[in-house]
């Protein structure tokens, strides 16, 4: 272990002035001065300037201290996480494993019943994150292809039931698996033009596609009702009854949780399956695993089609939770906070993106004086992220195979 | 009886550059062949071209696997061309870093299995047998290649010299008839490299494959293949038995040229 | 056909090519040295132009000479650019050099939402007029309606920073070292090169003719807001993939065919799908050739 103390010499203390220096000056245009171009003053904001300097002498310091942390971590790597840890602990004690998971049921379904409209709200919102995170992830996590279009297909299911409404009537349940199936095939579709682009290529083809998306949406009017977006979409029933408001937020929950459920449970059988393990494969080395046998285009494929999968079955959702949709909601910027649940949670670890979607969604609707603040944090924590813990808060385990002789049991 | 991989004629250039020139070359059934040649001679690019990472710009080659019809593999991807038989092992390593041990090696057996997406999600009958055997074989690789204790590590934590291991048995994992190893005991000290040489000639005998090898270290080539093919600046200088490579004047020209930069 | 139209259309491209050009030099240039899409760029550019509107405006209040603001806030604009920069190659992309790709791209993005925000919260969300610094000249009169005086200061700002640009790669100590790492860093390494200072200079560089794009382009729209830099950045970076990334030459040759599309584009088909332009014309670039026009192919070795 490094010594903080270390910190406190006087040497440590200059380099740390000297940033500060660094920063004042380089932020001083934009953070000190604001000008009034309407009634043509300016007004001196000295107060940044200290908040400035006070940070950056903390965080300096705080950077070097990490920066050498992690290269004294870089040769033993006997990090166990934290999912290997609960993992664990669920063997050991298979009664509290049990009690947990009871635990968490009640929670669930007790939550929309304990809390008000509101919340049910926000958790709902959470809960479909987490399955546009979890498609998100067979793409980044498994596949290792960067996918900053996601947003397009979120949106191809909203308009799917929105216009089926509209001009067909159709209702909730028959949108649902049109919506994921629409999404399915354009996510095939555009899958098999960039098929041929390395890494970065594919991060910017795939934004354009998403931009595309949105753009036409904005502006074919004919078709997408424009930027105005279309209004009324019903909300979902069961077995023909309407809901009101109130019990429709209930119902609507509840059907996330299912969704939620159903997600994690094909997820979780697809990572270990020889789909999965080739998704894998290609991530670590596209060379290598075609040389393996693996038909890197059909790989390729399905993680596009069934990540947008998802995407497009959680954007029916979308659409009937809010009643109203528009091109705003599928921008750059959606694309990218999924990718950040993905990130942030730890890429190809589905315990990871829960916990990314509680932390991205939830945090910020709790902490609203933050929500300002939001984005720049998350730019701030990707940068982080990536630089002193690349693997996410949940690192990824791989499942453990054990073998006896005669006899081949899993083990999870 | 034809041999099992042939070439003729086959020549790769890339622009102006030519890398593979006309090179005929052949494999038969159970030997171990080398190819050997200086830093640049055009060795591993000749691999790539056999193993589908380039499509050759001249030539031909073809596979005659033991009891089936000679066939023309030009131009196939590398997933086709290892479905065919024919699996690789890499130079500077490339193994699947994050995945255990264990499943690099699942993953050679990937174009032997057939499970699909439906199958992995219902978990059939048919999957859950396959995925048992896929481990059950894939563990008998492990063992065979002695590397059964690191099984569920990532495969990044492994020394130097079992990660090559690794590499051979992912290798094998995919039932080939014939095994190509691109410089194999590249980084390896004299202990390890009789090591790999000993698992070599037991390779060939267990599984009933052949084996061509890309070597820069002389004393491996020598005391394994029977036959070796020794190229320089893309061309085929001399082909013959170790002894009668070590006598050829041309062959001592291209190694002591190259041995002032070496 | 309208002839005035046509060359309106063709020097309005050829304006809009030039300070794409002016930004996509920064991207091919990273591209090239480490092999690294600086999605963070096109904000780069963005706090150019905004530094030079704050310095301008405040600069505007004392009563200065317009020409003399020009100079002092381009002058000032280049600096904290180039200051930006290097100071988030050191933060976001030093650490991750020996990282895999997909995290030097994620943080890139992250630096690019900072950055972004960052700008947005301590000044305004909203569009500020950018004020009108260069003079109209008398000569252009007759011709106003086609070339106006800010299009020939862009177009004539542009030659000359490639030009200095070109003198600077080809002929200077830093230039060399430079084309050396971008060819073989670990060689370059091997030969003494100090390859984090060559990474600074490059950032340093790309960073400074990004800022002389973003003040060029704020005086000819007249206004800006914390966005400009994200629509700027994607579309220079079309240009630079168009041209073929890593070359310099690709790099402007690609901004002006960009810069036509565009403006023809929208001049004879429709205005409403300006960006779309952009994007599709990378998507048929890279389908037919990923190398770009002036790129050369990249295998990756086995």
């Amino acid at each position: 272990m490094s010594n903080l103390m270390k910190y406190f010499s006087l040497k440590e203390i200059k380099k740390s002035l000297v940033m500060t220096l660094w920063f004042m000056i380089l932020t001083f245009p934009i953070m000190v001065i604001k000008v009034n171009t309407i009634e043509n003053t300016v007004i001196w904001r000295w107060g940044y300037l200290a908040v400035i300097a006070v940070g950056s002498f903390i965080l300096s310091t705080l950077w070097r201290y990490m920066m050498e942390r992690k290269s004294l971590q870089a040769g033993n790597e006997s990090k166990i996480s934290l999912q290997q840890k609960l993992r664990e602990l669920g063997e050991k004690n298979p009664r509290l494993k049990r009690g947990a998971l009871a635990a968490v049921i009640v929670l669930v379904v007790a939550y929309p019943f304990a809390t008000s409209m509101y919340q049910t709200g926000i958790m709902t919102t959470a809960l479909m994150y987490v399955v546009l995170g979890l498609g998100l992830n067979i793409v980044v996590g498994l596949g290792g292809l960067l996918h900053l279009g996601y947003a397009a297909f979120y949106a191809v299911g909203a308009y799917t039931y929105a216009l089926l409404h509209v001009h067909f009537g159709i209702g909730f349940w028959v949108s649902l698996p049109i919506g994921a199936g629409l999404a399915t095939i354009l996510g095939i579709l555009i899958a098999i033009p960039v098929l041929r682009l390395r890494g970065d290529y594919l991060a910017i083809v795939t934004l354009g596609f998403g931009e595309i998306v949105r753009i036409i949406l904005e502006n074919w009017n004919d078709f997408s009702f424009g930027p105005s977006g279309i209004a009324n979409i019903p909300r979902p029933t069961l077995f023909g009854i309407h809901f009101k408001l109130q019990q429709a937020s209930v119902f609507i929950y509840f059907i996330m949780v299912a969704l939620v459920v159903f997600t994690i449970f094909i997820v979780r059988r697809l990572e270990n399956s020889r789909m999965g393990r080739a998704w894998i494969a290609m991530r670590e080395d596209e060379i290598a695993s075609q040389s393996m046998g693996i038909n890197i285009t059909k790989t390729k494929v399905m993680t596009f089609a069934i990540g947008a999968f998802w995407a497009g079955m959680i954007g029916v959702v979308f659409a009937a939770k809010t009643t109203f949709i528009n091109p705003a909601s599928f921008t750059l910027w959606e694309s990218v906070i999924i990718l950040c649940i993905v990130v942030i949670g730890g890429m190809g670890s589905i315990f990871g993106v829960v916990v990314g979607a509680g932390i991205l969604i939830l945090l910020p609707e709790y902490l609203r004086a933050f929500s300002q603040y939001r984005m720049l944090l998350f730019g701030a924590i990707l940068v982080l992220m990536m630089v002193f813990r690349p693997g996410g808060i949940v690192t990824n385990v791989r499942k453990v195979y054990r073998i006896d002789k005669d006899k081949t049991g899993e083990a999870e | 009886m034809a041999p099992i991989l042939e070439t003729k004629n086959l020549t790769m250039d890339f622009g102006g550059l030519r890398a593979v020139d006309n090179i005929n070359f052949q494999v038969n059934e159970g030997e171990i062949v080398a190819l050997i040649g200086p830093n640049g001679a055009g060795k591993t690019t000749f691999f790539n071209c056999i193993t589908g990472v380039y499509k050759p710009t001249g030539g031909d080659i073809y596979i005659a696997p033991e009891g089936e019809k000679t066939e023309r593999i030009n131009g196939l991807k590398p997933n086709v061309v290892t479905e065919k038989g024919l699996a690789r092992t890499f130079q500077n390593i490339r193994l699947f870093q994050n995945m255990t041990v264990l499943e690099n090696v699942m993953i050679g057996r990937h174009c032997r299995l057939s499970a699909g997406l439906l199958g992995a999600i219902f978990r059939t009958k048919a999957t859950v047998a396959e995925e048992k055997k896929v481990v059950d074989d894939s563990y008998e690789i492990l063992e065979e290649i002695g590397l059964t204790d690191y099984a569920n590590e990532f495969a990044k934590n492994l020394p130097y010299g079992a990660q090559r291991r690794l590499e051979i048995a992912r290798a094998m994992a995919t039932d080939p008839f014939l095994l190509l190893l691109d410089e194999p005991a590249a980084g390896m000290n004299p202990q390890e490299t009789k090591e790999l040489d000993e698992m070599i000639l037991h390779i060939r005998k267990n599984n009933k494959i052949s084996i061509l090898l890309i070597e820069h270290d002389m004393s491996l080539v020598m005391s394994v293949s029977e036959k070796i093919f020794v190229v320089d600046y893309g061309k085929l200088i001399a082909e013959g038995t170790p002894d009668e490579i070590k006598k050829n004047p041309e062959v001592i020209k291209a190694y002591l040229g190259d041995e002032t930069d070496a | 056909m309208d002839l005035s139209y046509f060359f309106e259309l063709f020097l309005g491209g050829m304006t809009r090519g030039s300070i794409y050009a002016l930004i996509a030099l920064g991207y091919t240039m990273v591209y090239g040295i480490i092999k690294l899409i600086n999605f963070a760029h096109g904000e780069i550019y963005m706090i150019g132009a905004f530094t030079a509107l704050i310095i301008s405006s405040v600069l505007g209040f004392t009563g200065m000479n317009s020409i003399l603001i020009l100079v002092i806030s381009g002058v000032l604009a280049i600096f904290f650019s180039a200051a930006y920069g290097a100071t988030m190659e050191k933060i976001a992309y030093k650490p991750l050099r020996q990282a895999p790709r997909l995290s030097a791209l994620i943080s890139a993005i992250g630096m690019s939402m900072f950055l972004q925000n960052y700008v947005l919260l301590a000044q305004t969300p909203d569009f500020l007029p950018f004020p009108a610094l260069i003079p109209d000249f008398k000569f252009l009169k007759p011709i106003e309606k086609i070339l106006s005086s800010t299009q020939l200061v862009i177009l004539v700002t542009t030659a000359v920073v490639m030009i200095l640009l070109t003198i600077l790669i080809k002929f200077t100590r830093t230039g060399k070292a430079m084309r050396a790492t971008s060819q073989d860093a670990k060689m370059a390494q091997l030969l003494g090169i100090n390859i984090n200072r060559v990474i600074t200079i490059t950032f340093i560089i790309g960073s400074a003719t990004a800022a002389i794009g973003g003040v060029l382009i704020s005086s000819h729209t007249g206004q800006l807001n914390y966005y400009i830099g994200f629509i700027a950045g994607i579309k220079a970076f079309v240009a630079a993939v168009l041209g073929g990334i890593g070359s310099i030459p690709g790099a402007v040759l690609g901004s002006f065919v960009l810069g036509w599309t565009e403006s023809f584009g929208t001049g004879y088909v429709s205005s409403d799908y300006e960006d779309v332009f952009a994007f599709i014309f990378l998507l048929i670039i890279l389908i037919f050739r990923p190398s770009g026009i002036l790129g050369r192919s990249q295998n990756d070795k086995v």
